[in-house]
């Protein structure tokens, strides 16, 4: 725009070019308009009324249903009071660790890794087993899971053969139930995010670490694992936010039981607002769930942001 | 880790054992479901049927138990993908040519949307359904769906638009062509492949989802597939173990086809078109 430096600021013609060129801005933009209003309507709605709702005690029966009243920080008073509430949130976080930060990851890079140094046909099988759970409709792999883990299942056959009476797993280790089936269920991501970031390690690296001597495992940790870092905290972010929002797997398997066993945050929101009813405090909920969702996602874009332009 | 090396050759052979293991580990679960299949006198143990039957696929394979929840899923999961793809291409095509100030805190909220927990939101989005009258339509979920897979969708659409070059539209731009006329006549021809891609994956997680779906429809007349299994496994589960199972593979089989074209896919344009036509 060198040209618009000598002409005067209200010269006819320059004031006639800037309005063609704010139309065709508004117009080039206009495309944008229905993914604005999809996203408005049916994601920023619920978020905003969930915030709003939150606040108040509406019910899906009854008169609180009809005129729902503002009742301030009531269903988070409540909620933080209740028994019921601590205990989700700590089986939520042991439930992310368990299954995700550490199951999903340390599983996924060890096929990652164990893939480059097999065989091809070996790994391709190993691909698509581990993939298979992955790829099934969740509803499905619950009810494998479910299938699996019971008194009469899979597993316990599979005990009973080296002699030993396995539990009813679902109702003796429940925790430990869902949180095995969750890894079952997702480690193929976090292999696929590292079988890639594997990929683009250069090979002269490791080789020449290997010609000074440094040990197979001293390589992985020492050369490997720093070089391939931002997938590593990509893919933490990322399973972390997938397994935030577990919810089939679980309510298959256990339905949080027995008792609040294995009740995690989801499944406490839902229980609450359809079960019993508690609207508003299931929305308590949910909105925490979607604060702690935010969080980690307003971390994940921080880290990816040279990415956007 | 080269193949001469004894050491070498240690670490391969311990590997495939250790990957195999693993392998074995992760089709185990899956064993049941496909043996429970054949076994008309399924139990929930992984047991070789006495004289393999199809009679559970028969059973199961009725217009009530099966073919209406199939197509609604085919409903949903088609008509979700559909208007997912057509607003991401939109929504992609302004965002990767044109630079507006709009773009990038756009790009960061689409981004930071993917990140929401879905589940988390289906309290409101329930409560919400309610107010506007919106419960048990499967237009209304079939909007939801759309919806919430579209920022991955607009992420997804725009890295392929990006990939398109824009020396070939400057050709349609001096022949005094809109960009609307550019994006439907030289963008959306060349990255059809990737359109593909979208749209099927899309469709995957729209055919899979449970929760959505077992929240927002109510009527056995509108439910997919997902929720009919579910209300089958409450009703009949423990006397029909291998009903259940033989309705989970038939309902499966259509992602396990789609993931099969879409990974190869991965290889390139030709692989996907190539796979497309068997």
């Amino acid at each position: 725009m060198t040209s618009s430096a000598t002409t005067p600021a209200d010269h006819p013609l320059r004031a006639r070019r800037t309005r063609v060129l704010r139309a065709r801005k508004v117009a080039r933009s206009l495309p944008l308009l229905p993914s604005i209003v999809l996203i408005a309507i049916f994601l920023l709605g619920p978020i905003i009324s969930s915030f709003y709702g939150s606040f108040t005690n509406s019910a899906l029966t009854g008169a609180a249903a009809q005129n729902p009243s503002f009742v301030g920080f009531d269903n988070y008073v409540n909620l933080f009071k209740s028994p019921g509430f601590p205990g989700a949130v700590i089986l939520t976080i042991v439930f992310i660790f368990g299954s995700a930060v550490i199951g999903q990851n340390v599983v996924g890079m060890l096929l990652a890794a164990l893939m480059r140094s097999g065989g091809s046909v070996v790994s391709a099988i190993v691909g698509t087993a581990v993939v298979a759970a992955w790829v099934l409709p969740e509803i499905v792999s619950a009810f494998a899971a479910y299938a699996f883990f019971s008194e009469q299942g899979t597993l316990n056959n599979l005990l009973s053969l080296v002699g030993i009476d396995g539990p009813n797993w679902l109702f003796t280790f429940p925790m430990l139930s869902v949180i095995l089936a969750n890894i079952w269920r997702g480690t193929a991501f976090s292999m696929l995010v590292y079988s890639a970031a594997l990929q683009d390690v250069p090979p002269e690296i490791t080789e020449a670490a290997e010609m000074d001597g440094a040990s197979g495992a001293k390589r992985f940790f020492l050369i490997t694992v720093p070089m391939i870092r931002g997938s590593i905290s990509t893919n933490l972010m990322l399973t972390t936010l997938q397994t935030l929002s577990v919810f089939t797997l679980i309510f298959v398997m256990t339905a949080g039981g027995p008792g609040t066993a294995s009740t995690t945050l989801p499944l406490l929101a839902y229980q609450e607002a359809f079960k019993f009813s508690q609207l508003g405090y299931g929305t308590a909920i949910a909105t925490i769930l979607l604060l702690v969702g935010a969080v980690f996602s307003f971390i994940y874009i921080r880290a990816l942001k040279p990415e956007v332009d | 880790m080269s193949l001469s090396s004894p050491s070498g050759r240690g670490l391969r052979l311990t590997s495939n054992v250790v990957l195999l293991l693993i392998a074995l580990t992760f089709i185990a679960p899956l064993v049941w479901l496909v043996l429970a299949s054949f076994n008309s006198r399924a139990s929930l143990s992984a047991e070789l049927p006495g004289t393999p039957t199809l009679r559970n696929f028969t059973e199961v394979l009725t217009p009530a138990l099966s073919f209406v929840p199939l197509w609604n899923s085919f409903l949903i999961s088609a008509g979700s993908a559909l208007i997912t793809v057509v607003v991401a291409i939109l929504a992609a095509y302004p965002l990767s040519r044109f630079k507006t100030r709009f773009n990038k805190p756009f790009l960061y909220g689409v981004l930071f949307a993917t990140g929401l927990p879905i589940t988390a939101m289906m309290v409101p989005v329930y409560s919400l359904f309610v107010r506007v009258g919106l419960v048990d339509s499967l237009l209304g979920t079939i909007f939801f769906m759309a919806a919430s897979s579209l920022p991955i969708a607009i992420w997804m659409t725009k890295n392929f638009v990006d990939g398109v070059p824009a020396s070939l539209e400057e050709a349609a731009w001096m022949d005094g062509a809109s960009s609307m006329r550019t994006l439907r006549s030289v963008v959306v021809p060349l990255m059809r492949p990737g359109i593909a891609v979208v749209f099927i994956y899309v469709f995957i997680h729209s055919w899979g989802n449970f929760f959505i779906p077992f929240v927002l429809l109510l009527s056995p007349a509108n439910q997919p597939a997902a929720v009919s299994i579910y209300t089958f496994f409450g009703e009949n589960g423990a006397i029909a173990y291998g009903q259940l199972a033989a309705y989970s593979l038939v309902y499966s089989i259509p992602v396990l086809v789609l993931y099969v074209i879409i990974s190869r896919g991965v290889g390139g344009p030709s692989a996907l078109a190539g796979a497309v036509k068997g």
